[in-house]
């Protein structure tokens, strides 16, 4: 029994391992789904904490990825020093934050960005919370587009471009590696990254879920008052629950940046946050091989569609191109799934009752 | 004065139209716990509907006066938004009433995405000008101008909410949409059947939301698939803002709504010397609901929801 767990655990492994090289002989594109997936799932991960543990429904999550994103790219780009002479005097050669200066801060300022978004709304019940941090997530997005004026810092619509990519110990993630006469292209090393991130994500997670913080977060989810009259001081506690969340995701954020070498306001929208918040719920809220689940299955089938969709396009005359079609089904999964399983595709065996419609 | 005037006239007119979606929200709400995200879809798929209509007509009967053709084309989108939102309810929130009260919130978000892309199929994802069927002169009123339509469009709130009222507080099903609200089960042993209740609600919340997608889409001469989207956020936000369940809450908070952001919008550029311009009007609805939440947590007039935390 157990050398068949360790076997399973061990096939997983390597199939992770191998996977990025197999898809590689397919394209570049291919690997790139896989490390879109492997992002998604870091933020669903992050929102599990605020939504499936301590079951704070939050529709504005993606703000957080934004300002972890243009920290980033704020950090690393020529953006500022373009805008700012000051700046640019300071950093002859430009400005190119390393790596562990940037995604402490990306993390820390999505992380406070969190706990200023959480402290005044924890009085707020469900809904209130949901219609608030939706408000906030399109602020975000609003002076993201706007504050190309009157000095230009975001450089509004038109997005911030030549964000440097991610290196470290020497090793520059931007240009393909040759290990043994076998070239690894930059976006699988990305991969490997990302990999390497959702795993300590998770173990962070299940640590979280097993230990006495969590265990609080879901006293608090199924009942507050119970929870708040058996000493768990509540307030903290979600507060903190909003932090970890943003921390998430601001270091997705970066991550995202530094991957695509791009970012505009049009990558934060509110239906980026609904998407993030349909792949917790459609995989199983609070449950983490779930969220996993769903934010493969949201984030990667869709991208695998637009390479088939093309022939469908040109029997439908263009009026169903790929992108019309994605979003077809993006709507029609979310509804299906939710009908004959509404607690979620993989929902958890026991901590099932959370956020459930108890009536009077 | 001329300006606060006109952006006076300009906040009640988008208040308005703020008030006739966020009393959908409303409505869904307070019986069912429920924010149907989907409706201001509805109000897109009314208003494309009577655009459709409004050029059938206009190709097949020329010469009919402009009023008739707009009426005729609202009666049509009513319809087609109330066949649209009882499906709706049918298909996709009924299953899920006694589920995890996520459930029902992701297959609404789905719907909205759904109808959305379904729109942009059938109509196309382009912006389409919307014909202006009333006489362009403006009205001056103190130095101040409203237009034909706004007129109409203050005229039909007025009227709607007039007969939802007398709907609500004055006939049967009122009472029993009512009692429906303070406590489903009980009101259910009272004989009232929940699930009519709910239905009738729906579709009388498809119904002001298609009058408010004709208004909307006649004021500012465009329709479009998204165009649902941004009114439909801020009129839930009118109605949390006036206390969700709360109808004459919905309509206030709408009202506010609609005047902060018309007069926010023309006075912030000269507030703050040109370094906020009035592209910034769409978050003052948010700033204004976090802040309003923030001391208020259950809106302006509070909610009429029975707590069932």
């Amino acid at each position: 029994m157990k050398n068949q767990k360790i076997f399973t655990f061990l096939a997983a492994a390597v199939g992770l391992l191998v996977l990025p090289l197999l898809l590689q002989s397919f394209g570049n594109a291919w690997v790139r789904i896989a490390d879109m997936a492997l992002l998604f799932v870091l933020l669903s991960l992050g929102l599990n904490i605020v939504v499936g543990y301590a079951g704070l429904l939050d529709l504005g999550y993606v703000a957080f990825f934004a300002i972890g994103a243009y920290m980033f790219g704020l950090m690393a780009s020529p953006q500022l020093t373009d805008t700012f002479p000051a700046i640019a005097e300071m950093f002859p050669t430009g400005l190119h934050t390393p790596l562990w200066i940037v995604i402490p801060m990306a993390a820390g300022l999505a992380g406070l960005f969190g706990v200023l978004l959480g402290a005044p709304t924890l009085r707020l019940r469900g809904d209130y919370l949901a219609i608030v941090t939706l408000g906030f997530g399109e602020i975000i997005r609003v002076f993201l587009n706007n504050l190309d004026q009157p000095v230009n810092i975001t450089n509004g619509p038109k997005g911030i471009s030549q964000i440097d990519s991610l290196h470290f110990f020497g090793l520059d993630l931007g240009k393909k590696v040759v290990v043994a006469g076998f070239e690894v292209a930059s976006v699988s090393l990305y991969y490997y990254l990302f990999l390497a991130l959702v795993l300590v994500s998770v173990v962070i997670c299940h640590r979280l879920e097993l230990s006495r913080v969590g265990r609080a977060w879901m006293a608090i989810r199924e009942d507050e008052i119970a929870a708040k009259a058996m000493g768990i001081n509540t307030r903290n506690l979600k507060l903190l629950a909003f932090g970890m969340g943003a921390t998430f995701g601001g270091v997705s954020g970066a991550m995202f940046a530094a991957f695509q070498g791009f970012i505009s306001p049009e990558s934060f929208s509110l239906m980026e946050s609904v998407m993030i918040v349909a792949m917790v719920v459609l995989g199983g809220v609070g449950h983490l091989p779930g969220v996993i689940l769903g934010a493969v299955l949201l984030s990667a089938l869709p991208e695998v569609l637009r390479y088939i969709a093309g022939p469908l396009q040109d029997m439908t005359g263009g009026r169903l191109d790929a992108s019309i079609l994605r979003q077809l089904l993006i709507a029609l999964a979310m509804i299906s799934v939710m009908l004959l399983r509404p607690r979620g595709l993989w929902p958890s065996p026991e901590h099932g009752k959370s956020l459930q419609n108890v009536k009077s | 004065m001329d300006i606060l005037l006109q952006q006076i006239i300009n906040g009640l007119v988008l208040g308005s139209m703020y008030a006739l979606i966020a009393l959908g929200y409303t409505m869904v709400y307070g019986i069912i716990n429920l924010i149907n995200f989907a409706h201001g879809e509805v109000m897109m798929v009314g208003a494309l509907t009577s655009w459709t209509i409004i050029g059938l007509m206009q190709e097949s009967m020329p010469g009919t006066p402009g009023y008739i053709i707009l009426l005729i084309a609202l009666v049509i989108a009513c319809i087609v938004a109330a066949a649209l939102n009882f499906t709706i309810e049918k298909v996709a929130y009924r299953p899920l009433r006694n589920s995890p009260k996520l459930a029902p919130l992701i297959t609404a978000i789905g719907m909205s995405i759904l109808l959305q892309t379904l729109a942009m199929i059938i109509w196309k994802p382009n912006f389409k000008s919307y014909p202006t069927l009333l006489s362009n002169t403006p009205i001056e009123i103190g130095g101040a101008v409203i237009s034909p339509t706004q007129v109409m469009i203050l005229g039909f709130t007025a009227v709607s909410l007039a007969l939802l009222m007398w709907l609500v507080n004055y006939t049967k099903l009122g009472r029993a949409m009512r009692a429906t609200a303070e406590n489903p089960r009980v009101a259910g042993l009272m004989g009232v059947k929940p699930d009519v209740v709910i239905s009738a609600t729906f579709i009388i919340g498809a119904v002001l939301a298609a009058i408010a997608g004709v208004m909307y889409a006649s004021n500012y001469g465009t329709a479009q698939h998204a165009m649902g989207f941004l009114p439909g956020l801020k009129a839930f936000t009118a109605a949390v803002f006036g206390g969700i369940g709360n109808l004459a809450g919905a309509v206030v908070g709408a009202i506010l709504l609609g005047l902060i952001e018309s007069i926010g919008a023309g006075y912030i550029g000269a507030l703050t010397g040109g370094v906020l311009g009035s592209h910034y009007s769409d978050i003052f609805a948010f700033i204004v609901l976090i802040i309003v939440l923030t001391l208020r947590p259950s809106g302006l007039l509070g909610e009429r929801v029975a707590d069932r935390a």
